[in-house]
């Protein structure tokens, strides 16, 4: 086949679209003359059956090597022909397409131009079809197990239906348990569904699946490869707690000298825990962690006469000297599903959060009104920072309960001083659910305002929620407050009303910012290990808005849940579900074709510099020692698996040593020779 | 210089696959019509693009040279259009420092749903070049000694 070329071109007339203006007759004779046509051919429809007959007839009798189309762009019938040659016996990379109806007949109302420029453009197909080279079509296996990188409720999601479907599932969790943010939700808006009932099934199953591995307070190391085969580092830390001793029972937290001083992470910071911990009662797995920034024994080395926790467990499990684990696996897909951080409402210090101790974070009150949260249920005013030491015998003061509540939504939303523009998505209908559950906890004599800027009530049952906690007595302001200051002790809120153009001054007891969804501060470690992409907002960008939303540039890399844009959990498990069963597609077929049109390194001429390798946008490319003769010299080399073919490479090396598959040099160039002619 | 009126400016683009061919196959299908002296090379990605390619279309005889990519943040190879504008800056300099008229040579964003915005490309491309006239510089002259 590598003999001298022999082409053959076919010209189509596509009914009346380009032979009603092209001359297709003039085009047939003009390829004739061109350097190493055997054949030239016009037909009405070439990607007719007989129209492909024509070239497959012409493969056999005249032993055509290379074919040329001159029809519609190849963007809508490249694979047809290819797959012509294919069946005509010729590696389908030996076709090229010359477009004379897009980009000719269709724009060009002139039949002499038009001709003339369908000559040109047949012409350069030709002289590039004589440089074609034959492509080998490569497949590469897929292991049939998937890295889920997070495990709320979308990583959770996502796991339960890869596990069911039979493949292995990795599920890595940064955090002491499964749940992430659902967990420390109270009720689930428009339903108010309890958040802990329809969650913690899913968080057992999650434990209990035989085929997921569950690796808590975990976390990726390493990714390396490519889809079908990524090699998998993972740091499971230390607990010093032995996971399979530990029994759960909790002898040991209420033991601990720091019991009740540390801020609870899990509680938003207004509960508190100790050293050793489980972060809330239906954490999964049920099994303590010391933390190690914290505990007296782990930072100073002593615990009093020995640690409490270790005298308290009655199962021996508290081990002070269990090290980090380094887990290497392999699997073929991965799912990324890391969720969020919430807006740090101190970045809009007029609202007064972290100086008045009653300007909570909804997710704070989230907690608040939580059963099994700090206050068990209770809506309460806070008193931060006070040390509430109880003395024996001592009963508490009972905390004050607030006449009313104002919510404030658009924190850190839509708003450009903060540099987010998006819209959060959830903020209008927690806040209504909120709004509603203060209704109901704290009595309907509790006065709940909302101050918003426009009421979202997008989503299936929405609407009429929205309408429901408005009857139920919430008053809503449309205006953006300006300023909280505090008045005695009440929390004053100075607004506009924008309905009616009328400054305000709201007393209030207690201020919930509703403070909206931002990427998570540690984005960069996931984008570092997996070369993902951001969006303008920097949560993970999909590779395309509309059609593909849960697949990343990456192949085989795939997104859930709201690291790649706030979403509402119902959104969040569609899109889980969506990115499972993408990450299913490859696992399920064992095989996934690579990209052809690689780049290929003349290692012979390379010398080493290594502009290719700092260039590719995959990381496709490295330098490798070889034997040139007698001597070790560096070159590149390309990972053909990982090669998406852009030819980024070959544009930059200063030697021409490498270059992209089907548009190399030597390929490109006659074709600028033909068109730059006149 | 030939006579600018009755000039017929000839001129080779680099498209890439994903934005600006899809772009211009969009022009196509909305049979946006637009002048013919424009002839397109696809590449996969305008970062494919070699500057010398384009030195070597104004050595070989086009009057000017376009490249299209995808807009900045939209390509399909997440850095070519990047690199392809970076090459292009710098290479524009050194063509205005050898005299190319910097109407010559363009570069432009045509993402896969801007047909129309395809044709005022073009447009302007070909005006421009029309009013520099023919691409002389890089040819070969006979010294007569």
């Amino acid at each position: 086949m590598n003999g001298k070329p022999k082409i053959g071109v076919y010209v189509c007339h596509c009914g009346t679209n380009i032979a009603g203006t092209v001359n297709v007759e003039e085009v047939v004779q003009f390829a004739q003359t061109l350097p190493d046509v055997v054949v030239a051919r016009n037909y009405s429809y070439m990607c007719s059956d007989p129209g492909q007959a024509l070239i497959t007839d012409d493969i056999a009798n005249m032993g055509l090597n290379r074919v040329v189309v001159a029809s519609c762009s190849p963007r809508m019938h490249e694979p047809t022909f290819r797959k012509t040659l294919l069946s005509g016996g010729l590696n389908p990379y030996f076709l090229e397409m010359a477009n004379i109806r897009e980009q000719c007949s269709w724009v060009h109302d002139d039949p002499i131009a038009a001709t003339e420029k369908a000559k040109r453009v047949v012409e350069a197909a030709v002289v590039k079809a004589r440089r074609l080279e034959a492509l080998d079509v490569k497949e590469v296996d897929v292991e049939p197990s998937c890295l889920i990188i997070g495990a709320g409720i979308a990583g959770i999601q996502a796991a339960l239906d890869i596990a069911d479907a039979g493949f292995k599932v990795y599920l890595v969790e940064k955090s002491p348990t499964v749940g992430g943010h659902m967990a420390q939700l109270d009720k689930t808006f428009p339903t108010l569904d309890c958040s802990a009932c329809i969650l913690t099934p899913k968080m057992v199953d999650v434990a209990n699946h035989p085929n997921i591995e569950l690796m808590t307070y975990s976390q990726v190391e390493e990714i390396g490869g490519y889809i079908g085969n990524f090699d998998i580092k993972v740091r499971k830390r230390s607990r010093f707690v032995d996971m399979d001793k530990c029994t759960g029972c909790g002898d040991c937290a209420s033991e601990c000298r720091l019991a009740g001083r540390i801020p609870n992470e899990f509680d938003e910071g207004i509960g508190m825990r100790g050293a050793i911990y489980l972060p809330f009662p239906q954490a999964v797995p049920a099994k303590y962690t010391i933390d190690k920034e914290n505990c007296l024994f782990l930072t100073k080395g002593k615990c009093g006469e020995s640690p409490k926790c270790k005298d308290a467990c009655k199962a021996g499990a508290i081990n002070f000297d269990l090290q980090d684990e380094v887990v290497e696996f392999k699997v073929g897909t991965i799912i990324v599903a890391t969720g969020y951080d919430v807006f740090d409402a101190r970045l809009k210090p007029e609202y007064g959060y972290g100086v008045y101790d009653n300007v909570l974070t909804a997710l704070e009150f989230e907690r608040m009104v939580n059963a099994s949260g700090p206050t068990g249920g209770k809506v309460v005013m806070l008193e931060r920072g006070k040390k509430k030491k109880k003395k024996e015998g001592e009963e508490a003061e009972a905390p004050r309960v607030p006449q009313s509540v104002t919510f404030i939504q658009c924190v850190g939303s839509r708003d450009k001083s903060v540099g987010n523009e998006y819209c959060s998505r959830v903020c209008c209908m927690y806040t209504a659910k909120l709004a509603h559950l203060v209704k109901d906890k704290v009595g309907h004599d509790c006065e709940v305002t909302v101050f918003y800027m426009d009421v979202r009530a997008f989503g299936k049952g929405f609407e009429e929620f929205y309408d429901r906690v408005r009857r139920e007595g919430v008053k809503y302001i449309r205006g953006n407050p300006s300023e909280i200051y505090k008045k005695g002790d009440k929390l004053i809120v100075r607004a506009e009303d924008t309905l009616t153009a009328t400054p305000l001054e709201h007393e209030t007891d207690m201020v919930v910012l509703s403070v909206g969804l931002c990427p998570r501060s540690d984005n960069r470690e996931i984008i570092d290990l997996l070369k993902l992409s951001q969006s303008s907002d920097l949560f993970y960008l999909e590779a395309h808005p509309k059609l593909r939303p849960v697949d990343t540039a990456s192949d085989g890399v795939y997104l859930a849940g709201v690291c790649q844009g706030p979403k509402d959990i119902p959104d969040a498990v569609a899109q889980a579900k969506g990115a499972a069963s993408a990450a299913m597609i490859p696992m399920a077929s064992g095989k996934v074709k690579v990209e052809a049109q690689t780049s290929v390194v003349n290692e012979q001429t390379c010398r080493g510099c290594g502009f290719c390798v700092e260039l590719c946008p995959f990381t496709a490319i490295e330098l490798v020692e070889i034997n040139r003769m007698g001597w070790p010299v560096r070159v590149a080399r390309v990972n053909e698996a990982l090669c998406k073919g852009c030819g980024a490479c070959a544009a930059a090396c200063l030697s021409g040593s490498i270059q992209q598959r089907s548009f190399k040099d030597v390929q490109l160039l006659p074709q600028i020779q033909a068109l730059g002619v006149k | 210089m030939a006579e600018k009126t009755d000039f017929e400016p000839n001129i080779v683009a680099f498209l890439c696959n994903w934005c600006s061919y899809a772009g211009a196959d969009l022009a196509g299908t909305s049979r946006i019509q637009y002048p013919s002296n424009v002839r397109v090379i696809r590449v996969m990605c305008s970062g494919r693009v070699n500057p010398l390619f384009v030195m070597n279309a104004l050595q070989q005889g086009a009057d000017g040279v376009l490249i299209s990519g995808c807009h900045p943040g939209d390509c399909h190879y997440m850095q070519g259009n990047y690199y392809a504008r970076r090459r292009f800056n710098l290479m524009r300099n050194f063509l205005e420092y050898l005299g190319v008229e910097p109407q010559r040579v363009r570069m432009s964003w045509v993402s896969a749903s801007e047909g129309a915005k395809w044709k005022e490309v073009i447009e302007e491309v070909v005006n421009g070049v029309k009013e520099v006239g023919p691409m002389d510089q890089f040819k070969r002259r006979q010294l007569n000694w």
